[in-house]
């Protein structure tokens, strides 16, 4: 497993390093130098790519953050968090290319929001404004927020029973402090300290995503990493030097983001430190507890409607500015579309099932080699996990494809499995590894104490009664490699295309019927994997209470 | 219903050593006949259910372990846990939950006997010597926690232990229904020539089992001329 995760990441980074500096004899280059890195230097607007990478990445990351924080701060341990889980949990399935096209067909200057407000306002021509791809990266950020929230609030909710929430909001509250001000200096820093490593991925993530980038960042210039995709891709082979240089360029921005993070988080460990000295009670939260709520509320809102928006003009016919609905319906563009999708949904669908059933047979293996040991993985385990979600994909990613390029392989269909298996194994491990642990070992000591071998304990007692964890796992695997953009494109080179790759291709084309149905599948893909989690236990156990939720 | 070829074998417990961290938490050489009862005594935390963990071959790698568990002139120490037939009840019943009530008890029946119908029928009869002919096909979360820890004392059975470990199987039951589950247990044993390993808190437990006591201190037991050695030497 740590093979899986490490190996692909250590040759990446070598396959980007050499051609950066020049050597790389697969497409011509001999001579090791920086002359690459003046090349790339030379690139008009570079810095500003660079900066608008950067501050995607530290605002994304810093508003889901402070969302999650202050709405767990508000309402951990309350009914309204069990209710919220509810909806936040299905919007993470949502692939994010998915939920940013739905931002996008909310938020345009003929988009679905301004044709509500039309009327009353009077617009009766779409606005002259440049959303999405508005040049300060706004969208851009908006629509990775909407995505980071729920990933950082499920993450921050499975560390939540290691703290003793409840005792402590009630010793808070008899000290007099607001449910804020008691969330933030007793338990927070206890929970941040576990979820630190998903927060640097969030930090990672948001400063190289390359579809969401696409779909709703600035253009002129764009961001580093879509940028780098274009030079990545160009037919020209020695645009890959400079690809490459950029690349190392693209590592140091997400390097320099995580620093700039890590300084975020000392100043307000500082601030906290020292309200609480100050004694600080703040009762009167509960402005900020309401504001909290909205936030989720919306972005939740924001991701469904969009979704929404998708689905009606998948099937909308004549559809003209101002009018809110359809003026008809049509399943014409279904009808003409779908055949075509059959040979990308086929690739999603082999590749996703592929590396989640790989991830799912790693994590078993090792989750149950520390079962039958009895130790749990050392200190280092969260930091490997985490490694390929914190490495920039399009730095390590660029850096295998050239590897494969180099080395003529023709097993392009595995080596896109193998890829998205880098990033579907961390989620698997992450999904199944709380409930594999809080099984009681006691059923695998019984099975071995009645005659059963390990394995037959593990097949017969273990595994089915962790069938709803596995397949949620499996589910999540999947829904990743659905979503995955960059190694798509990279290691398929155009010749492998998926749901997703053919629907982010489309997004400059703005054929929003087409778009819509592309979109729709690719979050319908990971939604019916979560479906058959949830029903295939429900109609395997219907007659076991106890194997119900 | 001990494995063929070894009823009434006594289970002899040679230099038994458990330490955690260099600490010694029990020394214990002893002898338990067939159908007799060795009940274990102490505090939490001073290793009784290590002492089981160990004999059933489940003692978690942080404890350092020797010593010999004979029965039938075979060391059980030196086997894998699934080749001990060292059969356990803990506090709880543990049934497993996927499983039919008669799927419980069907998954002990030995693999020698390979026949489904008739795997099924030393299951339904072990669920009748229990009182408890009727529940095959029931889902266990649907049972009393009487009839529970019944299913559990019957799938142990069923399986031809070589031995019964129980780890205070009785606590959590309610007063009338324990003493029960008490008789019911130690009567099962006796007529199956079982030794018995009881741990338990209740002195009631030990009085109802009826066998030697041995008590573990609080800082564990590393006197060497400890209890241990004087059941060791009064049982032989």
């Amino acid at each position: 497993m740590i093979a899986v995760l490490t190996l692909p990441l250590l040759f990446g980074m070598l396959g980007v390093i050499l051609p950066a500096f020049g050597y790389f004899p697969a497409l011509g280059g001999h001579e090791v130098g920086l002359a690459h890195f003046s090349d790339l230097a030379a690139v008009p607007g570079l810095a500003r790519s660079a900066l608008l990478s950067l501050f995607s990445g530290l605002g994304a990351t810093s508003l889901s953050v402070l969302t999650v924080v202050l709405f767990l701060a508000a309402f951990a341990g309350t009914p309204v968090l069990r209710r919220v889980q509810h909806f936040l949990s299905p919007l993470l399935a949502i692939p994010h290319a998915a939920a940013a096209f739905g931002i996008a067909f909310l938020f345009a200057p003929s988009g679905f929001l301004i044709r509500l407000v039309a009327p009353v306002l009077g617009i009766d021509r779409p606005p002259d404004l440049l959303i999405p791809h508005d040049p300060l990266g706004l969208a851009l950020v908006a629509g990775l927020v909407i995505k980071e929230i729920p990933f950082l609030f499920l993450v921050a909710l499975a560390a939540l029973p290691q703290v003793n929430l409840s005792a402590t909001r009630q010793l808070a509250a008899s000290l007099g402090y607001g449910r804020i001000a008691g969330f933030l200096f007793l338990l927070w820093p206890g929970i941040y300290r576990q979820i630190r490593f998903a927060v640097y991925a969030v930090v990672a993530y948001s400063s190289s995503v390359v579809d969401v980038a696409v779909i709703l960042g600035p253009t002129m210039p764009g961001t580093l990493a879509t940028r780098l995709l274009e030079w990545m891709s160009d037919p020209d082979l020695a645009a890959r030097f400079r690809a490459s240089a950029g690349a190392l360029l693209q590592f140091g921005v997400t390097i320099v983001a995580l620093l700039l993070w890590h300084a975020t988080e000392r100043v307000g460990r500082v601030a906290l430190i020292a309200a609480r000295d100050r004694g600080a009670r703040c009762r009167r939260d509960r402005g900020l507890r309401w504001f909290a709520a909205g936030t989720v509320l919306c972005a939740s809102a924001i991701v469904f409607g969009g979704i929404a928006v998708l689905a009606l003009w998948s099937v909308a016919g004549l559809w003209q500015y101002p009018e809110v609905t359809p003026s008809s319906y049509t399943l014409k563009t279904w009808i003409d579309v779908l055949p075509r999708t059959v040979g990308p949904l086929w690739t999603t669908v082999t590749v996703g099932l592929a590396a989640a059933l790989i991830a799912l047979l790693l994590t078993v293996g090792c989750l149950e080699r520390e079962t039958q040991g009895g130790k749990k993985a050392g200190g280092w385990a969260p930091f490997l996990l985490y490694l390929p979600l914190i490495v920039p994909q399009i730095t390590f990613v660029f850096g295998l494809q050239l590897l494969f390029l180099a080395s003529g392989t023709t097993y392009r269909l595995s080596a896109l499995v193998l890829v998205h298996l880098v990033f579907a194994l961390p989620y698997v491990f992450l999904s199944l590894s709380d409930p594999w642990r809080a099984l009681d070992t006691r059923y695998d000591s019984i099975a071995t104490a009645l005659g059963r071998s390990r394995l037959a304990s593990l097949l017969v007692v273990r595994l089915p009664m962790l069938t709803r964890a596995i397949l949620t796992a499996a589910a999540v695997g999947f829904a990743v490699s659905v979503g995955q953009y960059l190694p798509t494109v990279l290691i398929g080179e155009g010749r492998l295309a998926t749901i997703t790759t053919e629907a982010v291709a489309l997004a400059s084309g703005g054929n929003r019927r087409l778009i819509g149905i592309y979109a729709l599948l690719q979050a319908t893909l990971p939604f019916v994997a979560f479906l058959l989690a949830s029903l295939v236990p429900a109609l395997l156990f219907r007659n076991r209470r106890a194997m119900r939720v | 219903m001990p494995m063929a070829g070894e009823e009434g074998s006594n289970l002899m417990l040679v230099g038994i050593d458990i330490r955690l961290k260099g600490r010694c938490l029990i020394t214990l050489s002893a002898e338990i006949a067939a159908g007799e009862v060795l009940t274990v005594m102490g505090p939490s935390g001073s290793g009784k259910s290590t002492l089981l963990a160990y004999i059933g071959g489940f003692i978690d790698p942080v404890f350092t372990a020797m010593g010999e568990v004979r029965i039938a002139g075979r060391n059980l120490a030196e086997l894998p846990p699934e080749d001990r037939h060292a059969g356990i009840l803990f506090q709880d019943p543990l049934l497993f939950p996927h499983m039919s009530v008669g799927a419980n008890v069907a998954f002990a029946v030995p693999a020698a006997i390979s026949r489904r119908a008739e795997r099924r029928r030393i299951a339904t009869q072990a669920l009748g010597d229990v009182g408890l002919a009727d529940f095959f096909d029931r889902d266990p979360d649907t049972l009393s926690g009487g009839q529970k820890a019944r299913v559990a004392l019957a799938r142990v059975l069923v399986s031809q232990p070589r031995l019964l470990l129980l780890d205070e199987p009785f606590s959590k039951l309610d007063a009338p229904l324990r003493s029960q589950m008490r008789q019911l247990v130690f009567a099962r044993a006796r007529e199956a020539a079982l030794p018995v390993i009881l741990v338990t808190h209740d002195e009631a437990d030990a009085a109802a089992a009826g066998g030697i006591l041995h008590r573990l201190g609080d800082g564990g037991d590393n006197d060497p001329a400890a209890t241990g050695y004087r059941i060791w030497q009064s049982a032989v």
